[in-house]
């Protein structure tokens, strides 16, 4: 039963499909927060994830440069976290706050903007080649393998997605807890609800967008690097591609619902996964071409039929 | 001589790959001008006017569907109707809701279009593209076209091959320009007919407050499709244009959605949003400025290579490439921020853009 | 103590282009409850978000104890002790009640527990429902929340823009007589109502508004007995 069937559906769709939407739920938090708190779609976000997750490879490649000393990815991560949040404040306050008080959509196109200058910027300085991220092969974990196998359910999962399974749960529980009992998480949620209200009750508006892009973009860092993990390769491409599922799965959860947004990652990246295992006889499902197009649907349909999202979030 | 027939052509690619943006931003100007709704799939649309008007008029291929070697003028009707017609169904879908999601729909089917041409092989040989697409006036130079029906007429087949023979390689270039200008103008001279019509009013009536209008018992999301299908349709049209122009495309590499969008974006927006002028005169003066750094990058780079023998230039030229790209993207911030109205302001008495929806926090 | 908490001094002000207050001068002093009322468009809740810095104010002064806060931005305007409640949308509604007091009490985040303590015993009902979001809570409840979250800092002066519409008579009287409480713990408030009856019983003193400029001014029982006030709003509700 076991190899006729849920081997190849677990290790070869479900583990992927979940490492995948792990990926899209932390970079839809960031998505959903500024869509919430600053009212705006913002187009750059995949980009800021992908500036991040070179400054974390670069970071890496100069202390093996200079000490000989191979990094995890997850620490590189750090430095990167530090340098998206200064990007991503330097362009809120140069390019976006100009248009706070003005229509909605002259941010809009300007965060479209920003998407190509941040991008170029990068091709300009790391070149539009792929550049490997992790070397080597990630084999499956021995002990997993080892205990699965003796109670016939073999599971073949590569220490990688460990740690990014791991680390996405640890990073939603720490915004649980920012979000839930921390003032400013509160004042984040309430900038969210009713940014009129907010400012008349005499919150600073100003310092909750701050904090927004400060965990927006460490968000979206984390994404883009295990992202790059996972793939082990890194492009200038990767924060385009994440763009449209993400922005799928914060439609999907509810937009200004950080959970939501989370639980909408987990299920457009499992159901990406999911549609090209062979349901009915033989064949894939849905062509592995079109994978990226699952997402597309799923915001489609949800927009026909509740673009308010599963939990409720606002429709503008 | 040379030289000087040299810049004649340079000119001559200049006004029709400048008068195809220029219809793509008149394209634009319909949606996002008169009806203040945000597109950022354009070239989605282009890809498929481009691609029905390929697969329709080359000749039968084995390598994609067809082709089906209909007349030019057919191809280029069918592919307005295709791209109107996927712009009826995203319309009815989104332009209910706010902006923001219709420019993520809209970046949305540009890439499910992508994918689509990608994959399905069979259709449109995949990555590699159709070829020999068909332009206007060279194509009367083709055998399939000469040999037959009207030109057939006119004189027999070796009479033609003499014909074309005699003419120098380049004949068709200032035709081809000509006809590409005339679109331009039949398309401004249609869209100010409807921007002054009625209909026209009502689209301004619309952004000036909508609720009003809905008040007073419009169709505001009936209006608003009609816009975004004229601009589609406009943009199908820009797309065979394009296919013509390019002879060669495919899914990646011509319809790059950020370049290709980025660019009618930051035409309309510099040339003024809202004002047909204004969308030509930005297709013409940033698709000029753009062709015109590729060879100032060029030149730079010669310049460069001459004294610093070691410098790289194949990764000095792609670099160079995309920081054009960052210094266009900086030139859309500025004049967003300093200018908003562009440099020929649309000409109606209230602001620009839509009012109702605002990012910044005022009381009701 | 002398001279006015609040005052508006004469202002003209309006959004972007178009103005809508004409010289409107209200004054609140300590210990009273002031209310402003006139027909619909009058410039009744414009004059209140005058003060909150939601609007324009292009000549006039607006002081608060004497210092000029003509035009400050509205979260520093209640830093500086003016607490406002909005006609609607007053509360978070994804917010817990408790929640959103702590957010009211945003520019004074010290003694947060004795605060929340205070306001419960001013408004028992909202004890048992703290932990629910705010947004399940009726009309009238909403409203206690509200006020509720207006009072967590140490208000100067509290501004209330109608604050009993659409609620049930029942709940309306309930409200005035939490202002009335209020009022005896020692902010003065300043109201504006539709439900011009009721708000000058309440009241002070009150201010007639018409077209965005006054109209009359006097205690709540003088407004009250005014044939042409009578003919304008009392004669036609309730």
């Amino acid at each position: 039963m076991w190899m006729d069937f849920g081997f190849e559906f677990v290790n070869f769709y479900l583990v992927p499909g979940l490492v995948l939407g792990c990926i899209y739920a932390l970079g839809a938090v960031g998505i959903t927060l500024t869509f919430g708190i600053l009212r705006f779609a913002n187009f750059a976000h995949g980009e800021l994830m992908m500036t991040g997750t070179y400054l974390a490879w670069t970071f890496g490649a100069v202390v093996l440069a200079t000490t000989g000393v191979v990094l995890h990815p997850l620490i590189t991560a750090i430095p990167a976290m530090a340098g998206a949040v200064v990007l991503a404040l330097l362009i809120d306050r140069y390019f976006y706050k100009p248009f706070r008080d003005a229509p909605t959509i002259m941010v809009v196109i300007a965060s479209f903007g920003m998407m190509l200058i941040v991008r170029s910027a990068v091709q300009v300085i790391w070149g539009p080649n792929q550049i490997a991220f992790v070397r080597g092969i990630d084999k499956p974990n021995a002990a997993v393998r080892e205990f699965t196998q003796s109670i016939d359910m073999m599971l073949l999962i590569p220490n990688k997605h460990f740690w990014i399974i791991g680390g996405t749960i640890v990073i939603v529980l720490l915004l649980h807890y920012l979000l839930e009992h921390t003032r400013i998480g509160k004042a984040m949620r309430a900038v969210s609800d009713s940014p009129d209200l907010a400012r008349v009750t005499g919150i600073n508006v100003e310092v909750v967008v701050r904090a927004t892009w400060i965990v927006g973009g460490m968000s979206a860092v984390m994404a883009g690097v295990f992202l790059a993990m996972d793939t082990q390769t890194l492009e200038t491409t990767m924060g385009f591609r994440m763009l449209l599922p993400m922005f799928a799965a914060a439609i999907l959860g509810g937009i200004g619902r950080p959970f939501g947004a989370v639980f909408g990652g987990l299920v457009i990246g499992l159901a990406e996964e999911l549609v090209a295992y062979p349901w009915i006889g033989t064949e894939p499902l849905i062509s592995p071409g079109y994978k990226t197009g699952v997402a597309f649907a799923i915001m489609v349909v949800m927009l026909i039929v509740r673009p308010s999202g599963i939990f409720k979030g606002r429709t503008f | 001589m040379e030289s000087l027939l040299g810049y004649m052509l340079y000119v001559m690619s200049l006004l029709t790959a400048g008068g195809i943006y220029a219809l793509l931003a008149l394209g634009l100007n319909a949606q996002w001008g008169f009806a203040g709704l945000f597109n950022v799939g354009i070239a989605g649309f282009v890809a498929i006017g481009a691609y029905t008007y390929a697969l329709l008029t080359t000749a039968v291929s084995p390598l994609h569907l067809g082709g089906f070697e209909l007349p030019l003028i057919a191809g280029m009707i069918a592919a307005m109707i295709t791209s109107g017609l996927v712009a009826a169904i995203i319309g009815v879908i989104c332009i209910r809701l706010r902006s923001d999601y219709l420019a993520i729909a809209t970046i949305g089917i540009a890439e499910i279009i992508k994918l689509v041409l990608k994959n399905e092989t069979e259709i449109t040989n995949g990555p590699r593209g159709i070829n020999k697409i068909p332009r206007v006036w060279e194509h009367f130079s083709e055998e399939r076209f000469y040999s037959s029906w009207p030109l057939s007429w006119i004189s027999d087949v070796p009479g033609w091959e003499a014909f074309f023979a005699a003419l120098p390689r380049w004949w068709w270039q200032p035709f081809f320009a000509l006809t590409i200008l005339l679109c331009v103008y039949v398309v401004y001279l249609l869209l100010e007919r409807a921007r002054k019509s009625p209909w026209g009013r009502m689209m301004t009536a619309i952004r000036e407050n909508e609720h009003a209008a809905r008040a007073a018992g419009k169709d505001v999301t009936g209006r608003r499709i009609e816009a975004f299908i004229l601009g589609a349709v406009i943009m199908g049209f820009a797309g065979a244009l394009l296919s013509m122009h390019l002879r060669l495309i495919d899914p990646t590499n011509t319809f790059d959605p950020a370049k290709m969008t980025f660019l009618v974006w930051v035409m309309l927006i510099v040339g003024g949003s809202g004002n047909n002028k204004g969308a030509i005169l930005g297709g013409f003066l940033i698709w000029t400025l753009w062709s015109a750094s590729e060879l100032l990058i060029n030149g730079t780079i010669n310049l460069i290579t001459t004294y610093i023998e070691t410098a790289d230039v194949g990764i000095l030229r792609t670099r160079a490439g995309f920081l054009r790209m960052l210094l266009i993207g900086l030139v859309l911030q500025v004049i967003l921020q300093r200018n908003p109205q562009g440099i020929l302001p649309e000409s109606r008495p209230a602001a620009t853009g839509n009012t109702s929806h605002k990012a910044g926090v005022k009381g009701d | 103590m002398s001279g006015p908490i609040l005052e508006i001094d004469g202002i003209h002000a309006g959004y972007g282009e178009t103005e809508i207050l004409h010289d409107i001068n209200i004054h609140v002093d300590p210990n009273e409850i002031v209310a402003v009322i006139g027909p619909n468009g009058a410039g009744k809740s414009t004059a209140i978000k005058s003060v909150l810095g939601l609007l324009n104010i292009r000549s006039g002064a607006i002081r608060l104890n004497g210092e000029e806060i003509t035009n400050t931005p509205p979260d520093q305007v209640v830093t500086r002790g003016i607490s406002y409640v909005p006609q609607t949308q007053n509360v978070f509604v994804n917010l817990s009640v408790q929640e959103n007091l702590e957010m009211g009490a945003w520019t004074r985040p010290d003694g947060m527990a004795e605060r929340l303590e205070e306001m419960y015993a001013l408004f028992p009902d909202l004890r048992a429902k703290s932990r629910q979001a705010a947004g399940s809570l009726s009309g009238g409840q909403r409203q206690m929340v509200a006020m509720a979250k207006a009072l967590m800092v140490d208000a100067k002066v509290l501004l209330l823009d109608e604050p009993t519409a659409g609620l049930s008579p029942k709940y309306r009287g309930e409200i005035f007589q939490t202002i009335r409480n209020i009022k005896n713990s020692g902010v003065p408030i300043l109201i504006v109502e539709q439900n011009a009856k009721q708000a000058l019983g309440t009241a002070d003193r009150g201010y007639v508004l018409v077209d965005g400029a006054n109209r009359h001014t006097g205690t709540g029982e003088e407004l009250l007995a005014d044939r042409d006030i009578a003919r304008m709003f009392l004669g036609g509700r309730e």
